[in-house]
């Protein structure tokens, strides 16, 4: 091609004036380049966090003709010193704890089983990711069937219970009920992940590993979960900051009932800012979740890489 | 980790692979694991894809039965003549595929300069749009329909964006957070960084100018990225359902997944006529599945480059 026979005439002695010309060019076209990406970010995604900052210290509401009014750390206290925000945020933290550790463990076992190499387990990784493709929306809508009266998990518990049971209605039930939709939904995103750190681990050690006379388990111990471990870190984390942000799965099957035993803060913030039209309030509730989910991150990132010291 | 080789050969066996599988007792029960889980995952679709063939005393039938008695189509047809449904998946239709468009042309253009030509304060411009993607859809959700409701003029509204409601409850307004999404910029930066700078070099040297070298060099190599980024740009605009519902308010502009919950009467209460819902949920779903079916590799591609989104 072109650039083959180019690529011979490639050390031309270039005289600096020439090169800074040329790089100045660059440099233009770069900067254009980049500005449309740069202009909408600013605009649409990191603008509204200083707008959002401001509103969180404001009364605003739109009903309201005066327009937002500056008043402090009130919404703040308010918040804090609100039984609904601390139940949601027990909510939201119950609903991570209950949805997170099972997703792991369950999607690094099927990660395990689907990386045998076995006929066919093409197929089968990809059945197993196809929860991961439908929208949250539609899966809610389709566990909300399963769990309805006339649904097959009715029909089943009758089966060991005797009488309906209320998976959602029940206050005690609903929201494990709608977390079990929710590492259902998750396992394949996470099993694909797992698979590509365990064809990331190299063969050699585990040569090496049977060489010291290391049985399967032996193996899974000491090979593949310290070679899993950077994974779990990205996808825990990812995971806590998805799931603290929870919110389609729990409006759609539960409306955040039965007596906010499943209202998530998200849920609690869209209530607040299109429910009471309290935009203010809204805002701040936002960002007292945002300061949560970063701790939250944060403490689980220190927490895994520290074990990675201690063994 | 190797995603690349990964992403090509996830949902297929190598033939070197099969060689091995001697059907031991050892297989026998690894095949019994893989078909028990295989069944508890897709149970679930099997089930909405039989219930949306059957007739209402069926979809109603106690104790529930596996295949529909008396196939009908009549759910579908039900779906296809309401009011909101076969809009609402236009709407979506329109909304996804803008949304590749803006994403493919925006993150190629920003990903290319980052990689590859070189200006004053790009890595930091870089970090800043990387660090835009940290912040929770909670903190810009209330600005953004603020800025939605006071667009200049559009909707009614004057230069400064008073009187009127903006682009609130308009298609336009759907798209809003969805014209590019900052991590599809770090995907195109991370592929044009893996490709030989050399070619560029050449070619500038032959009086090609930068758009030229990128359109003509390095466009027809990135095929692989532009799926990715245009699957990933078409989930997220398609699976959606808090902006939309947030940022529509009559039926004729809804989105797919929030035409769905008002079909399920989500939050008025009453009783659910499973049948047409499920089927308004399968048909939902195809363009996804087909999209999964053909494009496979370039969705692991984008999953494992940091996009699990809930």
């Amino acid at each position: 091609m072109v650039v083959e026979t180019l690529r011979s005439a490639r050390p031309v002695p270039r005289s600096s004036k020439r090169l800074s010309r040329m790089q100045r060019h660059i440099a233009l076209t770069g900067m254009i380049f980049v500005a449309p990406a740069v202009i909408y970010v600013l605009i649409f995604n990191i603008f509204p966090v200083i707008y959002a900052f401001y509103l969180s210290f404001t009364n605003y509401n739109p009903l309201d003709r005066q327009g937002p009014q500056l008043q402090g750390l009130d919404n703040y206290r308010a918040i804090l010193a609100s039984d609904q925000f601390w139940n949601a945020l027990r909510v939201t933290t119950l609903y991570t704890i209950e949805v997170l550790p099972p997703s792991i463990i369950l999607a690094i076992a099927l990660a395990l089983l689907a990386n045998k190499p076995l006929r066919g387990i093409g197929l089968f990784r990809a059945m197993f990711y196809l929860p991961r493709i439908v929208s949250l929306a539609a899966v809610s809508l389709i566990w909300l069937w399963l769990y309805s009266d006339h649904g097959i998990l009715s029909y089943l518990a009758s089966f060991f219970g005797g009488g309906v049971i209320g998976w959602l209605t029940s206050p005690a039930l609903a929201l494990s009920a709608v977390a079990v939709m929710r590492i259902w939904k998750s396992l394949g995103g996470n099993m694909v992940l797992f698979l590509a750190a365990l064809q990331g681990i190299p063969q050699d050690l585990y040569e090496a590993a049977a060489i010291d006379g290391a049985g399967r388990w032996a193996k899974t111990l000491h090979v593949t979960l310290p070679g899993l471990r950077p994974m779990i870190v990205y996808v825990t984390t990812i995971n806590i900051v998805y799931l603290f942000q929870s919110f389609s799965e729990l409006y759609i099957m539960t409306q955040g009932g039965p007596v906010e035993s499943t209202t998530t803060v998200n849920i609690l913030i869209y209530n607040q800012a299109f429910q009471y039209n309290q935009l203010g309030q809204a805002s701040a509730t936002a960002f007292l979740l945002f300061a949560v989910i970063f701790i939250f991150a944060f403490f689980n990132i220190r927490l895994i890489s520290a074990r990675r010291t201690a063994s | 980790m190797n995603v690349a080789r990964l992403s090509a050969s996830l949902f297929a066996s190598s033939t070197q692979q099969r060689r091995r599988s001697a059907m031991t007792l050892r297989t026998l029960l690894l095949y019994a694991a893989l078909i028990l889980v295989a069944i508890l995952i897709i149970g679930p679709f099997i089930w909405v894809i039989s219930l949306s063939f059957k007739g209402t005393n069926e979809a109603f039938a106690y104790p529930p039965t596996l295949l529909p008695q008396v196939p009908t189509l009549k759910n579908f047809a039900e779906v296809l003549s309401s009011d909101v449904l076969p809009g609402a998946f236009l709407n979506s239709v329109v909304v996804a595929m803008t949304s590749v468009i803006t994403n493919v042309v925006i993150a190629t253009l920003a990903g290319y300069a980052f990689a590859r030509l070189r200006f004053p304060g790009s890595e930091a411009v870089f970090l800043t749009l990387i660090a835009s993607t940290m912040v929770p859809g909670a903190v810009t959700l209330v600005p953004l329909f603020l800025m939605a409701k006071n667009f200049p003029l559009m909707g009614g509204n004057d230069l400064l964006g008073h009187g009127g409601t903006g682009l609130l409850d308009t298609i336009p307004g759907v798209l809003l957070p969805h014209v590019i999404q900052a991590l599809n910029i770090f995907l195109a930066r991370q592929f044009f960084l893996e490709q030989p700078e050399e070619l560029a070099e050449a070619a500038r040297i032959d009086g090609a100018t930068e758009f030229g070298i990128l359109a003509r060099v390095y466009l027809p190599l990135s095929l692989p990225m532009i799926a990715t980024i245009a699957i990933f740009a078409f989930t997220g605009a398609w699976e959606d359902f808090l902006w939309p519902l947030v940022v529509t308010s009559s039926p004729e502009n809804y989105t797919i997944q929030v035409a769905l919950s008002a079909f399920a009467g989500i939050g008025g209460g009453g009783i659910i006529d499973w049948g047409p819902l499920m089927a308004a949920t399968v048909l939902a779903t195809l363009p996804l599945l087909l999209a999964f079916i053909f494009f496979q590799r370039y969705f692991v591609a984008g999953l494992a480059s940091g996009s699990v989104k809930g």
